[in-house]
Parts: C-alpha cells; sequence; structure tokens
C-alpha cells in the first residue's frame, strides 16, 4: 500500500479567511500561484477539442486558411483592391484578430461551460477565461507558422527592425484580452446572452480594424479618431512589421497606369507605433483592475447561479 | 492545539428565482428585479474543528451540510459571518468532481492535483502512489468516461489523499465504490487521524460517525441543533429524522416529548424468514416483534410502527388504532408481533421505530426510536428503491407470444 511521505509535526499554518474576497491585486497573486492549474487547463481544453478528430491540430490551420481564401478572391480578383502580396497583408492582421475574437468567444463562455467545475472546486476562477487565451495563444503560434511558410514561399522579407515590437504588440494584445475576458466572463454567468451579443459586436469590431482594408483608407479621413479602437496600434504594428510596407505601388492587370495606395503612415517611426502600443497597455492595465474589480463582486454567487 | 477551521455565525442565503432570467433582455425588461424566495440554507452556524480532529457532518438531505462544506472550501461565500482556515484542504464534494471524462485516468490525476493547487513536479513524485492506491493500474490510460463510478470514486480519493493536504474535507463519497476500497479508504482516514490531520465529514450514515469521528454535528434545515460526542449526535440525527416523518402524521411520538413509562418497550427484534441470515431479499416477509410490560394495567394504549429509509424519508407510518386494532386493557408484559407480509424495497438499511401512546396521542408512554434495523440485499442488478412487481410481455408482429 502507498504511505503518505510528509507528516504534520510542524507547527500549525496561521489562519486565513475564507469568507473575505481577495481584492484586485490578491486575485492576481492567487492566479500567479494557480498557475500551472492554467497550464493543466489550457492543455485540457486543447486535448479535448482534438481529441476525437482525424485531423486534429489541422483544424486551426483551415480557419485562416479559409478566411484567406475568401478575402483574396473577394478583394483580389473582384475588387481589385490592388495590393500586392495581398496575402501577407492580410494574414498579418488576421492572426492577431483571429487570436482575439475566437480567445475572446471561448473565454466569455469560459464560466458556464465549466459549471461543473465552479460547482465543486475552489480554485481562482479568473483562471478560466485565462485558459481560453492560453488555448488561443496556442493556435495563434500554429497559426503564425502558416505566416512563415507563406514569407518563405515569397521569399518576402519582413522589417527586421520593426520585429523586436512583435512581442510588445502580442503582450498588448493579451492585455486587452485579458481585461474584456475576465469582466464579459463575469457577466455571462448572470446574463448568458453576452456571448451572442459578443458574436455581433465582433463581426462589426473586425470590420472597424484595419485588417482586410490598409490602415491609411481610413485615417486619412477620419484621422486619429481611428486610434482609439485599440486593436488598431496593435494590428497595424503587425503589419508594420510583417507586411513591410507604407506606400505601395499598385499595377493594374489590364495594364492601366500604376497608382500608389497609402498602406500605413509614412512619417511614423518605431517610437510611434510603440507609443500607441504604450497608451493601449496603460488603458488595458486599468480595465484589467476593474475587470477582476468586477469580478471578484459577481464571483460570490457564481456557483449559484450557474 | 488550536483551530484549524473556524466558522463564526456563519448563514447562508440562497435566492430561489421563480423564473430563472438568465438572458439580458429580461434583466433589461424587470430593471434587474426578478421575483424571487428567499431560502437560508444556513443560519449562524458556530463550529471549531482543532488540529488533527475528525468530525463528522449529519443531516438529512437538504439540511445545509453541503452547504457548509462548499462555504468552508470558498466555493460558496456565506451571506454572513466568518470562516478560516489554516493550511491546505483537499477537498471531495461529489463524485468525480473535477474529472474530465474525455481525458484519461492519467491526465485527470495531473489535473485535479492542479485544482487542488499542486504543481506537477509534486504530482509526479506521488504519481506511483495515486495509481497503486486507486488499483486501477491497467486502465490509467484510458478515458475517465469509460470508467465505472466505483473506479470513478476510487481515482478522486486516491488523488485527494495523496495530495499531502493538512485538512480533507469529505462529502458522502464513500458510500460509492465496493466494500473492500470503502474498508481501504476507512484504513487511510484513519492513518490520516494519526498523522495528526484534520478531517471534516459529511454522511448520512451513523456507524461511520462511530466508527471514524472525534465528535458530530448535527445539522437540521441550516440549524446546527448538535455539537457533540459521536454517539449523542447520532442519537439527535436520529431524533430530527424522526421529527421530520412524524410531523404530517401529527403523531406526536416525537422526542423531546417526556415518556410516562406506564407501558414500557423492554425489547424489540426483527424476525428475518431465514434466521441464518440478517437480511431480507426484496418481497419477503418480515417480522417486527415489540416486547412490552406494563407494571400497572393501562387502558388506553395504541402501538405505533414507523420506517424510515436512511435519507430519513418516512416509508411506513401506521398505528394498531389506524388499522382499527383495539389493544383493550394492557397489563404484565407481552408482545405485540407487526407481521409485513412482504417488503417490496430494494437494496438498503431501514431503520424502524416503535412507540407506544394513547388514543389522541396525549400520552407518550415509551418510544424506541431507529435503533432498529431492517437491512435488504438485493442479488438483481434492478435498481432503485420501490421491489415493483413486474412483468414484462413481448408480442412479436408473427403473433408468437413470450412472456417473461
Amino acid at each position: 500500500m502507498a504511505s503518505i511521505s510528509g507528516s504534520i509535526d510542524t507547527p500549525q499554518r496561521p489562519l486565513s479567511e475564507v469568507s473575505t474576497r481577495p481584492n484586485p491585486l490578491q486575485r492576481a497573486a492567487l492566479v500567479w500561484r494557480y498557475r500551472e492549474l492554467l497550464v493543466s487547463l489550457v492543455r485540457k481544453e486543447l486535448k479535448i477539442k482534438y481529441k476525437n478528430s482525424a485531423l486534429g491540430f489541422v483544424w486551426s490551420l483551415l480557419n485562416p486558411a479559409l478566411y484567406l481564401v475568401v478575402f483574396y478572391i473577394v478583394f483580389q480578383v473582384f475588387l481589385k483592391n490592388g495590393i500586392p502580396y495581398f496575402a501577407i497583408f492580410l494574414l498579418a492582421g488576421l492572426l492577431p484578430w483571429n487570436l482575439y475574437g475566437v480567445a475572446l468567444g471561448a473565454a466569455t463562455a469560459s464560466i458556464t461551460s465549466n459549471a461543473s467545475l465552479v460547482t465543486k472546486v475552489w480554485f481562482p476562477r479568473e483562471i478560466l477565461p485565462l485558459a481560453a487565451i492560453g488555448a488561443g495563444l496556442v493556435h495563434f503560434a500554429l497559426q503564425t507558422l502558416v505566416l512563415f511558410a507563406a514569407l518563405l514561399l515569397f521569399r518576402y522579407p519582413p522589417a527586421w527592425s520593426y520585429l523586436p515590437l512583435i512581442p510588445l504588440a502580442l503582450f498588448t494584445l493579451v492585455l486587452l484580452l485579458a481585461a474584456f475576458s475576465v469582466g464579459l466572463a463575469a457577466i455571462n454567468v448572470y446574463a448568458r446572452d453576452t456571448q451572442h451579443l459578443l458574436e455581433l459586436a465582433l463581426l462589426a469590431w473586425f470590420w472597424m480594424t484595419p485588417i482586410v482594408y490598409p490602415y491609411r483608407q481610413v485615417a486619412d479621413r477620419v484621422g486619429s479618431l481611428f486610434l482609439l479602437n485599440p486593436l488598431t496600434p496593435i494590428v497595424i504594428t503587425f503589419q508594420r512589421a510583417i507586411y513591410n510596407k507604407t506606400d505601395v505601388v499598385s499595377r493594374p492587370k489590364g495594364g492601366g497606369p500604376p497608382s500608389v495606395i497609402h498602406v500605413l503612415p509614412p512619417h511614423a517611426d518605431w517610437l510611434w507605433y510603440t507609443r500607441n502600443l504604450g497608451i493601449v497597455i496603460v488603458i488595458s492595465s486599468l480595465m484589467l483592475l476593474g475587470a477582476l474589480a468586477i469580478f471578484g463582486r459577481l464571483e460570490d454567487n457564481f456557483a449559484e447561479e450557474i | 492545539m488550536g483551530a484549524v477551521i473556524e466558522i463564526e455565525g456563519v448563514s447562508k442565503r440562497f435566492r430561489l428565482y421563480k423564473e430563472k432570467a438568465h438572458s439580458l433582455k429580461e434583466r433589461v425588461i424587470k430593471l434587474g428585479r426578478l421575483p424571487y424566495e428567499e431560502f437560508w440554507a444556513l443560519r449562524d452556524i458556530d463550529l471549531e474543528v482543532a488540529q488533527g480532529e475528525t468530525v463528522g457532518l449529519l443531516g438529512h438531505n437538504g439540511s445545509g451540510k453541503s452547504t457548509l462544506l462548499k462555504c468552508v472550501t470558498g466555493i460558496l461565500l456565506p451571506t454572513s459571518g466568518r470562516i478560516a482556515k489554516a493550511g491546505r484542504i483537499a477537498a471531495l464534494l461529489e463524485l468525480g468532481s473535477g474529472m474530465h471524462p474525455e481525458l484519461t485516468g492519467r491526465e485527470n490525476i495531473y489535473m485535479n492535483g492542479a485544482l487542488l493547487g499542486f504543481s506537477r513536479a509534486h504530482i509526479d513524485t506521488i504519481f506511483d502512489d495515486i495509481v497503486a492506491f486507486s488499483e486501477i493500474e491497467t486502465f490509467i490510460d484510458n478515458q475517465v468516461k469509460h470508467y465505472s463510478s466505483g473506479m470513478y470514486a476510487r481515482l478522486a480519493f486516491a488523488v485527494a489523499v495523496n495530495v499531502d493536504p493538512e485538512i480533507l474535507v469529505i462529502d458522502e463519497v464513500l458510500a460509492v465504490g465496493d466494500e473492500s476500497f470503502a474498508r481501504k479508504c476507512i484504513e487511510r482516514i484513519k492513518q490520516f487521524q494519526r498523522e495528526g490531520r484534520t478531517i471534516l465529514l459529511v454522511t448520512h450514515q451513523a456507524d461511520m460517525v462511530r466508527q471514524i469521528c472525534d465528535r458530530a454535528a448535527v445539522l437540521d434545515r441550516g440549524n446546527l441543533v448538535t455539537v457533540g460526542a459521536p454517539g449523542e449526535a447520532v442519537l439527535s440525527f436520529r431524533d430530527t429524522l424522526l421529527k421530520r416523518g412524524l410531523d404530517p402524521v401529527a403523531e406526536g411520538v416525537g422526542p423531546g416529548a417526556a415518556t410516562t413509562k406506564q407501558v414500557r418497550i423492554v425489547d424489540a427484534a426483527i424476525v428475518y424468514p431465514d434466521p441464518a441470515r440478517k437480511h431480507l431479499f426484496p418481497s419477503e416477509p418480515v417480522t417486527i416483534r415489540l416486547q412490552y410490560e406494563a407494571p400497572r394495567p393501562v387502558v388506553d394504549v395504541v402501538f405505533a410502527i414507523n420506517i424510515h429509509d436512511q435519507a430519513g424519508n418516512l416509508l411506513l407510518g401506521t398505528n394498531t388504532d389506524i388499522l382499527g386494532i383495539d389493544v383493550g386493557t394492557v397489563r404484565g408484559s407481552g408482545e405485540v408481533t407487526f407481521a409485513l407480509d412482504r417488503v417490496p424495497l430494494l437494496d438498503g438499511v431501514y431503520l424502524v421505530s416503535l412507540g407506544v401512546h394513547s388514543h389522541d396521542s396525549g400520552i407518550e408512554y415509551d418510544h424506541r426510536d431507529q435503533r432498529d434495523f431492517l437491512e435488504v440485499l438485493n442479488p438483481s442488478k434492478t435498481v432503485g428503491l420501490v421491489h415493483f412487481p413486474l412483468h414484462v410481455e413481448i408480442t412479436t408482429s408473427h403473433g408468437a407470444e413470450a412472456a417473461f
């Protein structure tokens, strides 16, 4: 028979309150202490998602691939937007967006879909939306491989000097995602149609973000207002680093006169992108603290409301 | 030794919404105000558990014991009051809680460990112990959804006791699984006790409380009725059960009411059809014998019998008056036999209560509450409570008939 290794001769541990909920900073500390659970849950999400599927992880690549094909046909073939290497331009913006949209959707439903855990086991509940983000990041990493493949295939050089901004942009994206995820996951327990509302909101948000069209086509008309969308600074940083062009020359297939398409701000430098991301980081951090506070208030009744 | 669990003035109120309005639309229409009823699952509970102590929580279904455990583990937040704990709690609140059916046993062990707050590295060191204890070595890489409920329980219990918690909280999970594993669990619990660990255990098995608890607390409708020695608590628990069963019948045989002992129940016995075995098979007859003694003649006498299941449901409540039997004057010693021609029950241990009182129930002479047990063993695989007389007939289109 197995034996228990330790024994309790050590002095008694101090009493800790169970009946008061921790403040946002304590919550963050608890999440850190349970980081192994976060990893386990991400692993679980991925395993369950692909357990009985023949193609497994390939499925996560099919979604962006389909988007790519559809948008390529619509915008290049029919609408003739004339952007060269449109696939790469599109992927640069689509990958961060996919991470955002898919993870936010999964995170919002994460508490209600794990009801059996929430009502029977205690752990910091914020872990559930965060695990959805974690699973999203794994998919993101896989989809990035497709982008790499595309860059190699076209022998397309990214902007090496801007590449260091990608981790910062990704960090910003995750922070923003965490803020929305934690807040919406809690609200969704009380109002289940939050997740449906979110689907509509994400649809609108997608078209309000310069993913399938270049930033300047809108920014030239509305100015920096466009930067109010916190995803804009993130997406254009990806585009700057990967697509690596601020203006492109479009040569119509029929042989008409070439025209210049403005893609990204011409005089914007490293600092401009960093500053924009910095603003989003500050706002997202504040929002995350707010979301943790909301979460803390709503969490009391999770096990009852679910 | 100091307290490792402190429960002070804890109350828990649930809001039972008449209609669950989970959609935003309904919330908006009703401006957040939904009709609800308040229900107090716990009222002003005070309980301290000292280090190294094993405390049992007894109570019928809906008495609030599970709610209390959920408050202690932090799953629910009490409406008022304070709960503090010292050390790490491993809780087994329900069979297979925290197990994912799609994952294998191995994956679930790590998952469960992580849920309890333990690192992968730590689980690695105790993984073999867990597997050995659960006795499911061969199936450890099978998906848990293919496990039997006994295997589920074994795996969950094995994780909880092997992760080395300071406090173990168990909610009735020992009721599942086969007898030999239950014995093994109890062995392990006793080892825990020797090591000075603290255990909070919910059960409605009186034997379990007597066997392993240092103290026990009885909950009834959210109130803490008794905290004391196991024997005392078990008696108090039976009182609450009996009160519950008899309330609707307004028998007044409730415990606490003083008995006059004008007629005393000297002894009682369950007479099984086959004296060689101490149990019944479904739908076998049984006889319950009550021996009484009346030092002086008593004119107004009714003999009563109640049978409860372990959850406290009244299965039978009757007396000689209801049955139209005139007992007449009782004098000296004698015997009353309740012969049940058939006991249409499936598996279980049933509690028999006997009483003697006057016609209007005004005077209670004596009672013997739930001290006798009726055990029914079901050899077939049919599950449930009642042994319905069941016949199946199958008619085929060819006109041939088969009867079973």
